[in-house]
């Protein structure tokens, strides 16, 4: 996979806190792989929109990769939820259905970003970036000092 | 079944596979089915309901399946990694038709689309008058893959209603 400058929190320099939210196993390895290589750490993973919204709870992850069409509770709906308890959520919906009125329902129950599968790495890290630009520093090079 | 209808399948299946396989495919064969659908492998469904309802069931054999996991999980799996074949199908399945799907929406086509599902089955139901199955085999560079795609209108889309008012 491409190199990529890894993206820090910018309160410590530590790596981005990943949950991802996918009923797929495989599509939640494929994002953890992916955003591994952006410099992350994946420190929860949940498969519907009810374990979403616990996990975060419980893990206060930096970033939440959330799926829309899962079992039980869908995404936007988690999404709503977290936001609305956790105002400072950062929420990026990934989904293979990018219907327009899902992408604007997302963003207005508080979803920051949507991405569309299949994903593509370098279009995951420019989203991820902008998610963070106002909290996470990048470093200069992939071999900079913390 | 109209091409309109078909062709947004044609377009993600060869947007999806081509990227995450790093290679071109191709369309082996087109055909309509009559016969009741009968599973070649691994197998997911899903269901579409709304103004198209139906059913689309991507279909993979074991061998492809093997290498389709294996190239999109960027490890080796062996045909002892079911669990994680059965996954990526139904995760490529999920990926394509969301992406069909999505270019039908912005086509004026309105309808929920459910999680895939494993189709175990050894056979499926068979098409009927309003219900026309397109099979479709495309050919990429780590085997065949097939879909079966039986949908039907429930309703016409917005403008043809405005069209046959007019």
């Amino acid at each position: 996979m491409e190199k990529f400058a890894p993206v820090k929190r910018s309160e410590d320099g530590l790596p981005v806190r990943y949950l991802i939210v996918d009923d797929s196993v495989f599509a939640r390895k494929n994002l953890a792989r992916m955003v591994e290589t952006f410099g992350g750490q994946v420190i929860g993973e949940a498969g519907d929109g009810i374990s979403a919204i616990s996990e975060y709870e419980r893990l206060t992850p930096d970033i939440v990769l959330m799926d829309i069409t899962m079992p039980q509770m869908e995404g936007i709906e988690a999404a709503e939820k977290i936001v609305r308890d956790h105002p400072g959520a950062r929420v990026v919906m990934v989904s293979s259905v990018g219907y327009q009125e899902n992408i604007v329902a997302a963003l207005q129950r508080g979803a920051r970003h949507f991405v569309q599968k299949p994903v593509k790495p370098e279009v995951l890290y420019e989203v991820i970036k902008y998610v963070m630009r106002d909290d996470a520093t990048t470093a200069k090079s992939a071999g900079a000092a913390v | 079944m109209r091409m309109d209808l078909i062709q947004p399948f044609i377009n993600s299946t060869d947007a999806v596979l081509a990227q995450g396989l790093e290679s071109s495919i191709a369309i082996e064969n087109l055909s309509m089915e009559e016969e009741v659908y009968r599973r070649k492998g691994i197998a997911a469904e899903v269901i579409l309901s709304g103004e198209i309802e139906g059913r689309i069931i991507f279909d993979v054999d074991q061998g492809t399946a093997v290498q389709l996991a294996s190239r999109l999980a960027g490890v080796e799996v062996s045909e002892t990694g079911e669990q994680l074949m059965r996954e990526a199908v139904c995760e490529l399945a999920n990926q394509i038709i969301g992406n069909a799907v999505t270019t039908l929406n912005d086509q004026g086509f309105h309808f929920h689309v459910r999680p895939p599902t494993l189709h175990t089955s050894e056979q499926g139901s068979k098409s009927s008058e309003d219900t026309e199955a397109l099979v479709m085999c495309f050919n990429t560079s780590s085997g065949n893959v097939f879909m079966n795609v039986a949908l039907r209108y429930l309703r016409l889309a917005a403008a043809e209603r405005v069209a046959l008012a007019k």
